[in-house]
């Protein structure tokens, strides 16, 4: 019997189709993976099944437990045993174990004062659940974050889950808490507790799903049962798709080798002891696009970041040549100075000065060049951003305009522009075309195209796998920090690329 | 899938509406627009109608004009410091403080050193800038909140004013010294009832202004920028033309120009260049902006964070040999509440609490905002715990006008 059923769901956001008649069968006491890539629409069916988008806000009918449910929050569907873990877990990292374990759902005594010997006891069995050996008095920051996973899992023990979602579950974990963490699902299984993972992660799915749905585009492919589950029938669904006519034609014309990175290593900031960036080499030649593949949480944004300016990462080492010659990129400042210009996956809080006009956002990164005598020449500058808004097709009705009001596609121009002012040699674009609709995303590639033309080097780092297999004239696969393979890209089809992204070090 | 991302995009893509549909609604809308930027100039204008008003006229005297402008030089001197500060999205808690602490060091140099009154002043501006470096360096490079450093520098300079002052006060200064605070510039071109040279100086102001807003505006029609129509632009400058020739026919006719007001004036157009035509300037707005965005552009934030505060600690000094000069004494209660009045000037003058947004001409108009609530209330006799409530409530009103006309265009 089905714990589950989700029915000709559709979740529409302006413009924008999201989900399209999904349906989700999911049986009493199984594992259910769900893979797509990244943007297939997984997430937000989650967030329709949990309640974040509340019923009404989106078509179908979801069934638990034979009946019919609609839940206005997350609390409606908690109440009903349904939890949801996130991938960015939502523990408060300066209260115990215990304190987070029954937050908003304190264990009071009569007077209804919270009861810290039963809070505590309580969680101390919760954490025996999971296989947690801390002290519940222990605070969430002194704790990694596998053990924080499992305090996650803890606290929806608490409050008698039924059906368990996990969010890319290991997706920031490492190995041995990965393993661990599978074993746990499986012994939840075994005592009852039915679990939703979503992963890209083939292999683990192998390992634990019984069953797996496959969604793409926001429509359900397929439904596999564990038997007939294969790796390459799960590439060929999450993939398969149109690719023509999506991309505007592009002949490289490629030249001397202008960046060259070697050795580079970056450790987590604040958890100097995990490998984060390993030993990544890659070139990139004058008028060539290299694209980088990865899933999310394989370090493809940390290593540029760390690249730029040391921007992320702590304890890193490499080195990094500008045609043949060594430079150093320590600050952002020195980075920019010889030659490197990094666009960010996230405009609005690492790209743009939102209250701030087109202009004044172009000009940023290359104030130096507008002096006069000590003075930034204005007129200069609203003719130079006059010219980036004609170039770029920036839909304003002038330079003054506020970058936080335009739409996410003119706003990546604007971008763009401020980095294409600084006349970089190689431009590093993380996610150059996230939350843009269709059409802009063609104007980006052309504009990629238009600067791969002009000689300069492009790194494309990019989640949409054809985008990427689209624009690039080569490809590097990231999987947990470490290339796992280069190809030409004559030979990079979805499927050999997914393999390399996809692919774990040796366990 | 992000959709926070979808719906930010959806919002936007329709955003960007043209206000200027048809010609007599999009004239309109740019006088509007207009009145919201200069709102702050008008707001000015109200006050001061009102209180002369209710002062029977008293507030526009020539002898009163004259004291607003000696009486709130310090706190306008020190608004140019604190809302750059602001602006970079910081605070400062300590500039009165530090305006007392300043003024006791320059006492000793002056009066008991009897030290020439000219290196006083330097060295006092000198250990003011050192202050601020101090502070600068536990907020850039330490990376401690400004809010706590200067609250703590709050407590020790205030401390360190008293330890200098040992338990008395510090007085009578040299009369060049005293200038800074009392003096007057007048008679250059002879004596007559009412003063040329102030005249003069009032009308050199004008034809600047006239000048400099005619250049801007062909410099812009050059590079086939917008601008605004020039009947509006005639009609302002006729406004603030009006207002400066008023003032200076004040001031001419009592005891001419307040050397403290050119300090001022000095300091606002130096200022207002460095805040709108510099680098520095513009990473300040940069860093008040969106600080992740500026250190991703190559911004050296911790430096301009560390200068800002260097600047800061200068003015600071600057207004404390003023207020010094003024009182002809170095005291243990002087500077009290100076910050506070500072910032609210800041904050009146349309700086945002978030930091990106505010103007050098925004925050003098601010301060003059309070100082004739300050002389106005005064002259009417009202108490002083009054005057403290209805600055409370000025300042209130003015953030919460803000708030609400950005949230009703959207910004």
């Amino acid at each position: 019997m089905n714990i589950l059923e989700m029915r000709g769901i559709t979740k529409t956001f302006p413009g924008v189709k999201a989900l399209s008649n999904v349906n989700l069968a999911v049986a009493r006491g199984e594992v259910h993976a769900i893979c797509g890539e990244n943007g297939a629409g997984k997430s937000t069916l989650m967030k329709v099944l949990s309640g974040v988008y509340p019923h009404g806000s989106y078509d179908g009918a979801i069934v638990f437990e034979g009946e019919e449910v609609a839940f206005k929050n997350l609390r409606d569907s908690e109440a009903k045993g349904i939890v949801i873990i996130h991938q960015e877990l939502a523990l408060s990292p300066y209260l115990s174990i215990a304190e987070n374990i029954f937050l908003n759902n304190e264990r009071r005594n009569a007077l209804g004062l919270i009861d810290w010997n039963h809070t505590n006891f309580e969680a101390a069995k919760l954490l025996e659940r999971v296989g947690l050996r801390d002290n519940p008095t222990t605070k969430i920051n002194q704790i990694g974050v596998g053990k924080q996973q499992l305090v996650e899992i803890a606290k929806a023990l608490s409050k008698e889950v039924k059906l368990l979602i996990l969010d890319e579950p290991t997706a920031a974990l490492n190995d041995e808490d990965s393993a661990h963490l599978l074993d746990l699902i499986l012994q939840l299984k075994a005592q009852g507790i039915t679990s939703i993972i979503i992963s890209h992660k083939l292999n683990e799915i192998k390992k634990i799903a019984d069953t797996v749905t496959v969604i793409r585009d926001g429509k359900t492919i397929e439904t596999i049962a564990k038997d007939d589950v294969t790796e390459d029938r799960i590439i060929k669904d999450m993939v398969g798709r149109d690719l023509e006519h999506r991309y505007p034609d592009h002949e490289p014309n490629i030249g001397e080798e202008l960046l060259r990175v070697e050795h580079w290593t970056a450790h987590h900031p604040q958890d100097p002891s995990r490998v984060v960036v390993d030993d990544v080499s890659i070139t990139v030649r004058a008028g060539e696009i290299v694209g980088i593949a990865g899933l999310m949480g394989a370090g493809r944004t940390e290593f540029a970041m760390s690249l730029f300016g040391h921007s992320y990462g702590s304890r890193i080492s490499g080195k990094v040549f500008m045609r043949g010659k060594e430079i150093k990129t320590r600050t952002v400042s020195e980075a920019i100075a010889n030659g490197l210009a990094y666009a960010t996956e996230d405009r609005k809080t690492y790209g743009l000065n939102l209250i701030e006009d087109i202009k004044r956002n172009i000009s940023m990164a290359s104030l130096k060049k507008l002096e006069k005598a000590g003075l930034v020449d204005d007129n200069e500058e609203y003719k130079v951003a006059n010219d980036f808004r004609r170039d770029m097709n920036i839909k304003a009705p002038n330079v003054l305009a506020k970058t936080g009001k335009l739409s996410g596609g003119n706003q990546q121009k604007v971008v763009l522009s401020k980095w294409i002012y600084s006349d970089p040699d190689v431009l590093i674009l993380d996610e150059p075309t996230r939350g843009i609709d269709v059409g802009a995303k063609y104007e980006i590639y052309t504009i990629i195209n238009r600067l791969a033309a002009q000689g300069k080097g492009i790194i494309v780092i990019s989640s949409e796998l054809p985008e990427l297999l689209g624009i690039s004239d080569r490809v590097y696969a990231l999987s947990e920090g470490r290339i796992t393979g280069e190809l030409p890209i004559e030979q990079a089809t979805p499927e050999s690329v997914l393999k390399l992204m996809t692919m774990e070090k040796a366990r | 899938m992000s959709n926070t991302d979808l719906k930010n995009d959806s919002t936007a893509a329709g955003g960007l509406v043209n206000p200027a549909d048809n010609k007599f609604t999009g004239w309109l809308s740019n006088v509007l627009a207009d009145l919201g930027k200069n709102g702050i100039f008008i707001a000015l204008i109200a006050v001061v109608v009102l209180f002369a008003f209710l002062t029977d006229g008293i507030l526009l005297r020539p002898q009163n004009i004259s004291n607003l402008v000696v009486q709130n030089g310090y706190i306008l001197v020190l608004a140019i410091g604190m809302v750059m500060v602001i602006i970079a999205g910081h605070i400062d808690l300590s500039v009165g403080s530090v305006a007392a602490f300043i003024g006791a060091v320059s006492g000793v140099f002056a009066v008991q050193w009897g030290l020439p009154w000219w290196l006083a002043i330097i060295l006092s501006l000198i250990i003011g800038a050192l202050v601020g470096a101090w502070q600068g360096f536990w907020i850039a490079f330490v990376g401690i909140p400004a809010f706590i450093v200067t609250l703590a520098g709050m407590l020790i300079f205030r401390g360190l004013a008293l330890v200098v002052l040992g338990n008395a006060n510090i007085g009578s200064f040299p009369t060049e010294y005293r200038a800074l605070g009392n003096g007057f510039l007048s008679g250059i071109f002879g004596e007559a009832d009412i003063d040329v040279f102030t005249l003069v100086i009032g009308a050199i102001a004008i034809v600047a202004l006239v000048v400099q807003q005619l250049r801007t505006r062909a410099g812009r029609l050059k590079y086939g920028q917008e601008v605004e129509p020039l009947v509006w632009l005639v009609a302002k400058l006729v406004l603030i033309s009006a207002v400066i020739a008023f003032f200076a026919y004040s001031l001419a006719s009592y005891k001419g120009v307040p050397v403290t007001l050119i300090v001022l004036a000095i300091l606002v157009l130096a200022y207002g260049v460095v805040m709108n035509r510099t680098v520095f300037g513009r990473h300040i707005y940069a860093i008040g902006g969106n600080r992740h965005a500026a250190e991703l552009s190559g911004i050296k934030t911790r430096r301009v964070d560390f200068w800002l505060f260097v600047n800061m600690g200068f003015l600071a000094a600057l207004a404390g040999l003023i207020f010094t000069a003024r009182l002809n004494l170095a005291g243990p209660k002087a500077g009290d509440g100076f910050e506070l009045e500072a910032i609210s000037a800041a904050f009146i003058g349309g700086a945002a609490v978030q930091g990106g947004v505010g103007t050098i001409g925004g925050a003098i108009i601010g301060g003059l905002i309070i100082g004739v609530l300050n002389n106005g209330m005064s002259i009417m006799g009202i108490g002083i715990e009054w005057q403290q409530a209805v600055k409370g409530l000025v300042l209130l009103l003015a953030v919460a006008f803000d708030v609400y006309n950005k949230r009703r265009t959207g910004n």
